[in-house]
């Protein structure tokens, strides 16, 4: 499926833009990633005893896989509400230079700042991505509309495989279960690794797998705080180095 | 399974949106509304960009160092085994992420199956 040209008659309502999106999650590998990544969350969330709609929740509201992860896994551990707050407040950073790159995507000079809430609450790593590959071919007007549909498209698929895995959940094995939670590290990394574009983003992405270890010694309860920023702060000195210094 | 099992508690609903919800939604909301003024190629953005890979990175590394719930079950060594194969497999394959994930599956579960 290609989407229409930018001056097709396809583009003239929020519905046809709409349905665009919706349509545009059959061609993404990531949708595939996420499904999978999901049937993952939905099994995790049985297995660490929360019910079937705390899941379906979870997807709705929070929309962000490493979060409900790392949600679910330091619950189940133990850890106490403020401490697995603090863990997916940290996690959850990334959102805010996400949602700021990609809300100019799909912003005119009229837009309102009340219509972007429900895009900013869909973005995600992965529709960051897909916005960014996706968006040059919508026109800017139906923009909106269309990552609408693109994020109610991948919610929906990921509510499915929530449900999936948690009825599966039962009757996995442990290899298999394990297989699928080997599926979030592996996506998570290939898809940042591929949408790294500069130098400072490789350097963040290599710097804060190799920190972590070492900051996980200390055991301070926000290991990934710490070693996040010292190997992002790191990466932007790399970038000064070559960009504001030349 | 009966309905109250599917619905669970309210408790826990409410520790989600203080654990979950809430901490995630700050951040956008904050994204949204300060978005504006800041100009995508600044040096702060910059920044926070990076620091933001280096957390997701982490997030990363945690999974497979620290592994929640059946993923414990893979010895340390085809854990790291797994993430290097696929890298391997992903360079290898000019960035393809879907040659990426299924060599480190598949090194993953060809290794325990070997392991017995």
């Amino acid at each position: 499926m290609a989407l229409p040209p930018l001056d097709s008659p396809q583009w003239n309502s929020r519905w046809l833009a709409f349905g665009w999106g919706l349509r545009s999650i059959t061609q993404t590998i990531l949708t595939i990633v996420l499904f999978v990544t999901y049937l993952g969350i939905g099994a995790l969330a049985h297995d660490t005893h929360f019910s079937l709609a705390w899941a379906l929740c979870s997807t709705l509201f929070v929309w962000a896989g490493p979060a409900q992860i790392i949600l679910i896994t330091t619950l189940g551990s133990g850890a106490t509400i403020i401490q697995s707050a603090i863990a997916v407040t940290v996690s959850a950073i990334r959102l805010f230079p996400m949602v700021v790159s990609v809300l100019p995507l799909m912003r005119t000079r009229a837009t309102k700042r009340r219509e972007l809430i429900f895009a900013a609450h869909l973005t995600a790593v992965t529709l960051w991505v897909e916005c960014h590959r996706f968006l040059p071919q919508v026109p800017r007007e139906r923009r909106i509309a269309f990552v609408h549909g693109l994020g109610c498209g991948l919610v929906s698929v990921c509510l499915v495989a929530n449900t999936v895995g948690y009825f599966l959940a039962a009757n996995l094995t442990q290899t298999l279960g394990a297989a699928i939670l080997l599926l979030t590290p592996l996506s998570f990394l290939f898809s940042t690794a591929r949408n790294s574009r500069e130098v400072a983003d490789v350097v963040a992405l290599v710097l804060g797998i190799l920190l972590y270890p070492l900051a996980a010694k200390m055991n301070s309860g926000v290991d990934i705080l710490v070693s996040g920023v010292v190997a992002g702060t790191m990466a932007y000195g790399v970038h000064w180095w070559r960009e504001v210094r030349a | 399974m009966s309905y109250a099992q599917l619905i669970g508690d309210w408790q826990a609903l409410v520790v989600l949106f203080v654990a979950g919800v809430i901490p995630n939604q700050i951040w956008r909301m904050l994204g949204l509304w300060f978005g504006g003024g800041i100009d995508e190629g600044s040096e702060l953005l910059v920044w926070v960009r990076a620091v933001a890979t280096a957390i997701l990175a982490g997030v990363i590394a945690q999974i497979v160092v620290e592994p929640p719930g059946a993923l414990a079950s893979v010895p340390d060594t085809l854990r790291y085994g797994a993430v290097a194969a696929g890298l391997v497999a992903f360079l290898l394959a000019r960035r393809s992420i879907f040659a990426g994930v299924v060599t480190g599956e598949v090194f993953m579960l060809a290794g325990k199956w070997w392991l017995g």
